[in-house]
């Protein structure tokens, strides 16, 4: 009788099959889904795809992709289906429920059945909140969450942390500034408990008294010892900041139009107070954009939120490459 | 002052909050038992004031998980013969299902209509419990 022993794969080898099958088959529907570990191999694999995109063509080549938007969000379906596409992948599914069977009156635990029969991937946005939950409770294939109401939208907070790591190589050390509506602002809230489970890094909260960060966000950084401080002055702020995170202060949640009046200007990004910021401070927002970041900003080249639709692609095609577990062109 | 003689056979819920007593009631379905069932409220109590106390002549099978929900703070004993053969205090669940339902209007389970939906306890000082799907907060 003979006995072969096989070569055992060296550790580089094994290294790289780990980072390729570690989230194969998961679900993203929160961000703190992802270990630390595993959003900081996304986030590198995001940057070798910006390096050379072109030579990641064909790695899902022969995988359907079913992109259901339940809601209308043109720019989230067109970076998810664009980020398939430029993997080699195709993708169907709508974005009007009126055309799909829940107009039929079909439940999501169905619909998530039958489309998990047709495709490797689901991305689903849902105007209720635990919609991608429960989906991937009876999906056969992964579930991206593409944003559940006002509860979660990992893959904008991926794209947040990509943007970050793309301009300034490491989160350790930075003072970010989040400006606007912070009460219901989701993205941000999502992206300061992200970024709060890096070492070093401190906020500074911007925002009208109305609109102030929530408990529940303070009482996580105080929790995990993050330093932060609360003002109403973006003026007097900017010059500390490494990051500017914009959103939107909308009317509607104000009590008195005066009120609105009185505070909206504080916090418009102009020029004049861009002239205040670090000459390597970064802007960014989740856009779309109305009139709280003035149109002369927009050729200032710290003005990064254009590119940051860029990245939010490139981390959605690392995000799409891992939940298959393609792997990487030699 | 109302005196109920001992019970030789069956269940003393004691120590619960004042106010809470009826939810018991309620929650457990004493109201649909062929036994006898008391339901005392706002008795005077040396260490609390005033409770609520239930006592139930039946060895009804108690969901303590109801009971834990809504008052973690009320005790149990199971009497045989007059006497009481054990004494159960009680914890908030880490988790339960089937019980409560989710108070938020936009939680895709109030469109599903999903039954047993999971809560987690999140607040042990308010006994909130979150929503596995939503993660919105809420209690009996």
């Amino acid at each position: 009788m003979f006995f072969y022993t096989l070569p055992r794969p060296r550790a580089e080898e094994r290294k790289k099959e780990r980072e390729t099958t570690m989230l194969k088959d998961r679900n993203l529907i929160a961000p703190s889904d992802f270990t630390l570990e595993e959003i900081e191999e996304l986030l590198r694999l995001s940057e070798r795809i910006i390096q050379s995109p072109e030579r990641y063509a064909d790695c899902c080549r022969g995988k359907l992709m079913a992109s259901l938007f339940y809601e209308p969000s043109t720019r989230t379906k067109f970076s998810f289906d664009a980020a398939m596409l430029r993997l080699g992948g195709n993708t169907l599914g709508f974005s009007d429920p009126n055309t799909s069977s829940t107009a039929k009156g079909e439940t999501i635990a169905d619909s998530a059945r039958t489309i998990g029969k047709y495709a490797d991937l689901i991305v689903v946005r849902h105007p209720k909140e635990g919609t991608a939950k429960l989906m991937s409770r009876y999906a056969s294939c992964p579930v991206i969450n593409a944003g559940d109401g006002g509860h979660h939208h990992p893959t904008q907070t991926l794209t947040d942390l990509l943007t970050i790591r793309h301009y300034k190589g490491d989160f350790s050390g930075l003072t970010i500034g989040v400006c606007g509506d912070l009460k219901f602002g989701r993205t941000i809230h999502s992206l300061v408990t992200c970024m709060a489970r890096y070492e070093n890094v401190k906020f500074l909260f911007i925002s009208p008294e109305e609109l102030t960060m929530p408990a529940f966000v303070k009482e996580e950084l105080i929790a995990k010892g993050v330093p932060f401080t609360e003002t109403t002055d973006l003026v007097g702020a900017i010059s500390q900041l490494d990051v500017l995170y914009m959103s939107r202060v909308q009317r509607e949640r104000f009590i008195s139009e005066e009120e609105y009046l009185r505070l909206k200007d504080y916090f418009i990004l102009t020029a004049d107070k861009m002239a205040l910021a670090k000459a390597d401070m970064i802007v960014m927002h989740p856009l779309p954009r109305i009139n709280e970041i003035a149109t002369e900003v927009d050729d200032d080249p710290r003005a990064a939120y254009f590119e940051q639709v860029r990245y939010g692609m490139f981390v959605r095609m690392a995000l799409i490459m891992k939940l298959l577990g393609a792997k990487e062109p030699a | 002052m109302v005196n109920v003689s001992k019970i030789k056979e069956g269940i003393v819920i004691d120590h619960i909050r004042a106010g809470h007593g009826y939810k018991i009631f309620q929650q457990l379905g004493l109201d649909r038992l062929d036994d006898v069932v008391v339901l005392m409220r706002n008795v005077d109590s040396e260490k609390m004031g005033r409770k609520d106390l239930i006592k139930i002549e039946s060895n009804l099978d108690i969901n303590l998980d109801v009971l834990g929900l809504i008052d973690p703070g009320a005790t149990i004993s199971y009497i045989k013969d007059g006497e009481r053969v054990k004494k159960v205090s009680l914890t908030p669940p880490q988790t339960v299902t089937g019980i409560l339902t989710c108070r938020n209007p936009r939680c895709i389970t109030n469109q599903e209509h999903i039954t047993n939906v999971k809560f987690h306890l999140v607040d042990t000082s308010t006994n909130q419990y979150a929503c596995e799907y939503c993660d919105a907060r809420t209690r009996l």
